[in-house]
């Protein structure tokens, strides 16, 4: 699966609050849509996005077809101490991938 | 969504671009890096596309030039028309140009090409018998249906379309276009679609590369 | 110089959606499941997005919670559902330990114009809500794949 992109500042201050940014590459096929033979094209969604700080939860989401192609996300977290942020998400087929990035808490 | 490139989708496939722009192909196992350096090496150069190639005695387009160094250069098959691959090259490479004014040298060979250009694109065509112009001149900035008709500008490609779902060429923009009008739309690599997109960038120039710009 | 009427019609065949969507009362049980038939007040949860929608495909949208709740109050969940689309649910999100400010942003799809429903469930067993109606016009150009 390609990678998304994530965004997150470069630093954030210990207690405050801060912006992450996901975009994930994925057609969001909402199994509503026909193709040019008029055969339904089966659906093929990405269900939940998870996202962990340090170990500890962020936020859960659940995504319905009714989400854009390439999902695009935006949500907020608490900065406690320089961490990890984990990014899992998974298809319809039950499929899991995820990605990395490291905050640092001054 | 546009202004903002963390919400610009058309950044998936630069990131595509950038590993596929390190990775070695074909015969002569080179990457597109092992011979122009980072990307940002080719700054500027998409503000003159579509450009002349001698060896075709014809325009190409960026996505073709890029393809002839798949298979000239790397000695690697071409990227199918509208891949992801070719459409994240040529979306890397435009958006080293962003900003830049598009500048045609409109002197040299290139001018025959872009008065057939022009010619086709006030040529009525299809079963509703319309011209481009008449769309994009005599009724820009007036709505069809939901749309909003656009000058017609040609300065974003390849761009993310919502209505697309992901992005797509000036060729695909094209075809939509010639459907619209129920023309039987350009088979992909026609040179008469390379002559519109030629004659669109000289009608634009001066005007920024948006590369890769977001439209519904 | 007059558009034939028909061109507008053109994109319709390659887009269309199964016309089966969901109903008010789909959104309404919907909702029960997740309130367990606890009142639902207007207040504190904030919709956002816009009123005119030009290209359904994409829709700008952002939940949240904009002002502070009475002290040891939290938000644990946000809901959207929508009336008009395929599917009652477009999005639910759950905040878990390490969760800034109650909100969640995104990018939806709308089948057509209607009313979308957001919902915020809280930690003291309290539900609140907001709605937008708003107009979806339909794009007209066409596509070939
Ligand atoms: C073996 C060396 C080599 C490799 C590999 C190569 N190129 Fe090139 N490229 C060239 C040369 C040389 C030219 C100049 C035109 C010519 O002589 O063909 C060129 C020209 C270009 C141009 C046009 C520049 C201008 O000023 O108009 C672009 C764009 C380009 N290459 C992109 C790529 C991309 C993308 C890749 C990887 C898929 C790639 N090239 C791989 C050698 C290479
Ligand atoms: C019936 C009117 C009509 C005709 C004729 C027409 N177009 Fe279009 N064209 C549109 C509309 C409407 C859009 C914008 C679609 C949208 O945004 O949903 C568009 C979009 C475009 C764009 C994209 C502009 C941008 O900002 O990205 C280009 C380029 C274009 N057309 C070129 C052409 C060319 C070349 C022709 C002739 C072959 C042509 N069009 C014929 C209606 C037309």
């Amino acid at each position: 699966m390609p990678r998304p992109l994530i965004n997150i500042p470069r630093k954030v201050k210990r207690g405050s609050s801060f912006d992450i940014r996901i975009l994930l590459a994925h057609p969001m096929e909402s199994g509503q849509r026909r193709d040019d033979f008029g055969k339904a094209i089966p659906r093929d969604i990405i269900r939940s996005v998870h996202c962990t700080y340090a170990g500890e939860e962020i936020i859960r989401v659940d995504l319905f077809p009714a989400i854009a192609a390439n999902p695009f996300l935006v949500f907020s977290a608490r900065a406690f101490e320089s961490g990890p942020i984990v990014f899992t998400w998974t298809d319809d087929q039950g499929v899991a991938s995820f990605d990395t990035v490291d905050l640092v808490v001054e | 969504m546009q202004d903002d490139d963390t919400q610009n989708p058309a950044f998936l496939w630069v990131l595509q671009a950038e590993s596929l722009w390190t990775t070695r192909a074909g015969t002569a196992n080179k990457s597109c890096a092992d011979c122009h350096g980072a990307p940002a090496a080719l700054k500027g150069i998409a503000a003159h596309y579509p450009a002349w190639n001698s060896a075709a005695a014809a325009p190409i387009t960026l996505a073709q030039r890029i393809n002839l160094c798949r298979t000239t250069h790397q000695g690697a098959p071409d990227f199918p028309p509208e891949s992801d691959p070719l459409l994240a090259l040529t979306t890397i490479v435009g958006l080293h140009s962003r900003g830049q004014p598009l500048d045609i040298d409109e002197t040299g060979p290139l001018k025959p090409f872009i008065q057939a250009g022009q010619t086709l694109f006030n040529t009525r065509q299809g079963q509703l018998n319309l011209s481009c112009a008449n769309c994009h001149e005599d009724r820009a900035g007036h709505r069809l249906g939901g749309a909003l008709i656009p000058e017609g500008h040609a300065n974003g490609y390849p761009q993310y379309r919502l209505e697309w779902q992901k992005l797509g060429s000036f060729p695909r923009r094209l075809r939509a276009c010639m459907l619209g009008v129920r023309a039987e739309p350009l088979p992909p690599n026609a040179p008469d679609a390379t002559n519109i997109e030629l004659y669109l960038a000289t009608r634009a120039r001066g005007l920024k590369v948006e590369t890769p710009a977001v439209r519904p | 110089m007059i558009l034939p009427r028909r061109l507008l019609l053109i994109g319709t065949a390659t887009m269309l959606a199964t016309p089966a969507g969901a109903t008010k009362s789909d959104v309404a049980t919907a909702i029960a499941a997740l309130t367990k038939g606890a009142p639902i007040r207007p207040g504190r949860v904030r919709l956002d997005l816009p009123l005119l929608v030009e290209n359904g495909n994409a829709v700008a949208m952002t939940i949240d919670v904009p002002d502070p709740l009475p002290a040891g109050e939290r938000v644990l969940s946000l809901h959207v559902f929508a009336e008009g689309n395929p599917l009652p649910g477009i999005v639910n999100a759950y905040f878990g330990p390490r969760a800034g400010l109650p909100r969640l942003s995104t990018r939806i799809r709308l089948a057509t114009s209607q009313t979308v429903i957001a919902i915020a469930a809280c930690a003291d067993g309290t539900f609140w809500s907001d709605s937008v109606d708003l107009l979806v016009t339909l794009a007209a150009c066409v596509e070939d794949s």
